[in-house]
């Protein structure tokens, strides 16, 4: 009886979900290849985020500092990202546009990254940063795949080079495809190097806001496994005492 | 030693140090066949403390100002030492309160530990669950992330629909006509003194009245009616120092688990922090799909669940108001000859899984954006949920039920 209750239970809450997967669709993401551990891509990231992304967003919460996290020098911080001549180490980073004027150019003020990996997904960032395509019917010459109607220009055109999109009909279905017209300069060998060159560059791009949406990343996990640790011990030793304790019981 | 006797002797002729102390610790007597089910309540205990103090340590950092507290929770996060810490344990701490009182509460459901004579003490229980309710739900609106705003809006927007009352009394709760900066200052006043206050309050209440009418047990039967020469249960072991080394031993495994979150995981994929509450309140802008936290999720999938009458959301928001409230009747819906189900019959044991699969299912499909199966499946199982409560009088007493022991059983 008993365990035909549990087999019970198990069957429906297994079956619940199952039939809302079926039902759901969405846009389809690729993997971000994170490694926090990787100090190297976080630097690249960084530099290719101070250099691109800064003009009109802002990380209002980050501070430069933070970049020394990462294995940067104060020194690297000041050159590396171009500090800007009234900013000190400890400035948050603001964009060089004023929001008033980038809502005026965009029609919406470019939003905030400090956090923007928590709230959109690195997989996101990863695959929206490299599905953009010319589209002539937007103010800004631009539209995305993984955010249509996006109000972003494609500022890293220079690097990954134009894409278009492709709509084939196979028997009935419509398949978009984004096929690249013009290679950009990370296109040092031929075609393939450049999807390569850019995906790897966008994934360190990915690694940093990652790491910039919250820094504490850096030393939770291996705080973790010593406060792990510390209780496991912790749980024998009370264990042992309980089994002291509770001996002359029955 | 002699110091040390003659300090305690000092206090005890001035306060009741010894007895209280025997009262409720060395000489309080819970049952020995205490098993896994029996820890959620010293873990709520536990968990209530953590989150007293990660709590008073985040009050000194946080700005209750719709301008600033976004800002602020992203200060301590960064800026203040230790501050991520603070915030993931105490962003933690409130899912897990609400894991442990479920599963403390369910614990209540199987042994039958509402029955005579712990009534009391099982709506005390109610209380403190309704009163950690308001607690959660208005801590949530302090981060000031797109979810604590909408979450809020839309909660506090179902009480204007009481009739006659409803439009003055959501503005009453709001301070304004829409959520906002007031609705922060108010929510930060009853969440940081007003309800913590009245939830130390009852949560005494329910432990006075736990040690006047004693533990039930895994049997459900008094361990009370057979004593030694003593007056001491039979069946029953001292509270110090027994019960307290177990607890001990659970309250670790526990703060293992607590720690692997707040260490690994302290969004949990999206249910103990929201991704979309990472984007700062925008009262311009709602989002697509408002879903409240995971543990408000069974009470929101019967709101939605139940169809609007005359337009009015009324009915929905009585059956969720219901659903809550009817926990206080238990003591009187339950006829069974026994209370713990292990001598139950297949009847109640059957509806007590399918009140399960209807909680866990609801609570699932509140997280979900409403879709017409959807819609179905919340009403059959909103029905389930009901149905559990509603037929208990009858089915408990029809039921076949298995002789108790006399004595309590290990198992």
């Amino acid at each position: 009886m008993k365990a035909i209750n549990k087999l019970w239970i198990l069957v429906l809450l297994l079956t619940v979900p199952a039939m809302a997967f079926a039902s759901e669709a969405g846009v389809h993401l690729d993997k971000a290849p994170v490694d926090l551990k990787n100090t190297a891509s976080l630097q690249r990231g960084a530099i290719l985020f101070a250099s691109r992304c800064l003009a009109c967003h802002s990380a209002s919460y980050m501070r430069y500092n933070r970049l020394l996290d990462i294995g940067m020098t104060e020194g690297q911080i000041k050159k590396d990202l171009e500090l800007p001549e009234d900013s000190k180490l400890s400035s948050t980073m603001q964009a060089v546009m004023d929001a008033n004027s980038a809502k005026l150019a965009f029609g919406i003020a470019p939003p905030d990254l400090s956090v923007i990996a928590r709230s959109r997904s690195a997989d996101w960032l990863y695959t929206y940063m490299r599905t953009f395509y010319v589209d002539n019917n937007r103010s800004s010459g631009w539209n995305n795949t993984t955010f249509p109607d996006v109000g972003m220009p494609f500022v890293l055109a220079d690097l990954q080079g134009k894409q278009v999109l492709r709509v084939e009909n196979k028997k009935g279905h419509e398949i978009k495809k984004l096929v690249l017209e013009s290679l950009g300069s990370m296109c040092t060998a031929g075609y393939s190097m450049c999807t390569a060159g850019y995906d790897a560059t966008i994934a360190d791009l990915t690694n940093y806001l990652v790491f910039m949406s919250d820094p504490s990343k850096m030393v939770r996990y291996d705080l973790g496994y010593i406060v792990l640790g510390f209780l496991f011990v912790l749980l024998v030793l009370v264990y042992a005492l309980k089994k002291e304790v509770w001996k002359d019981i029955r | 030693m002699n110091r040390l006797k003659n300090l305690i002797g000092w206090i005890d002729a001035r306060f009741p140090l010894i007895s209280t102390f025997k009262a409720h610790a060395s000489e309080y007597y819970a049952p020995k066949n205490f098993n896994f089910w029996y820890f959620f309540g010293g873990l709520a205990l536990l968990v209530l403390i953590i989150q007293i103090l990660s709590g008073i340590f985040l009050t000194m950092n946080y700005k209750p100002d719709a301008l600033f507290a976004f800002a602020s929770v992203e200060y301590i996060m960064r800026d203040v030492h230790w501050g991520w810490l603070l915030r993931y344990i105490h962003s933690t701490g409130a899912s897990m309160f609400f894991v442990v009182i479920y599963l403390h509460m369910f614990r209540g459901l199987m042994y039958g530990s509402y029955r005579k004579p712990r009534e009391l003490l099982w709506i005390i229980g109610m209380i403190i669950y309704l009163a950690l309710m308001g607690e959660a739900f208005m801590g949530y609106l302090l981060p000031w992330g797109q979810m604590s705003f909408w979450g809020a809006q839309v909660i506090v927007n179902l009480f204007s629909s009481v009739p006659f009352i409803g439009s003055d009394l959501a503005v009453l709760i709001r301070g304004d006509y829409v959520v906002s900066d007031i609705t922060l200052n108010r929510f930060f006043a009853l969440h940081v003194i007003a309800i913590p206050l009245v939830l130390i309050l009852i949560i005494g209440a329910h432990l006075v009245a736990l040690h006047e009418v004693g533990s039930n047990n895994p049997d459900g039967i008094e361990i009370k009616k057979y004593k030694d020469t003593n007056g001491n249960p039979l069946d029953g072991i001292p509270f110090f120092p027994y019960m307290v080394v177990k607890d001990g031993v659970a309250a670790i495994a526990f703060l293992m688990i607590f720690c692997a979150i707040i260490f690994f995981a302290p969004d949990m994929g999206g249910y103990f922090l929201e991704y979309n509450n990472f984007v700062q309140a925008n009262p311009m802008k709602t989002p697509e799909h408002i879903a409240p936290v995971w543990y408000f999720t069974p009470y929101y999938a019967i709101l939605r669940a139940v169809p609007p009458i005359f337009g009015s959301q009324f009915p929905g928001v009585a059956a969720m108001g219901v659903a809550t409230v009817i926990f206080f009747f238990l003591p009187w819906l339950d006829r069974g000859k026994v209370k713990s189900i292990r001598y139950r019959g297949p009847i109640y044991k059957t509806f007590l899984t399918l009140f399960v699969i209807s909680f866990v299912g609801l609570g699932w499909l509140g997280l979900m954006p409403s879709t017409p199966t959807y819609t179905v499946i919340s009403r059959i199982l909103a029905v389930v949920y009901f149905a559990f409560f509603l037929l208990m009088p009858w089915y408990t007493r029809i039921d076949k039920c298995k002789p108790e022991p006399d004595r309590v059983t290990s198992k």
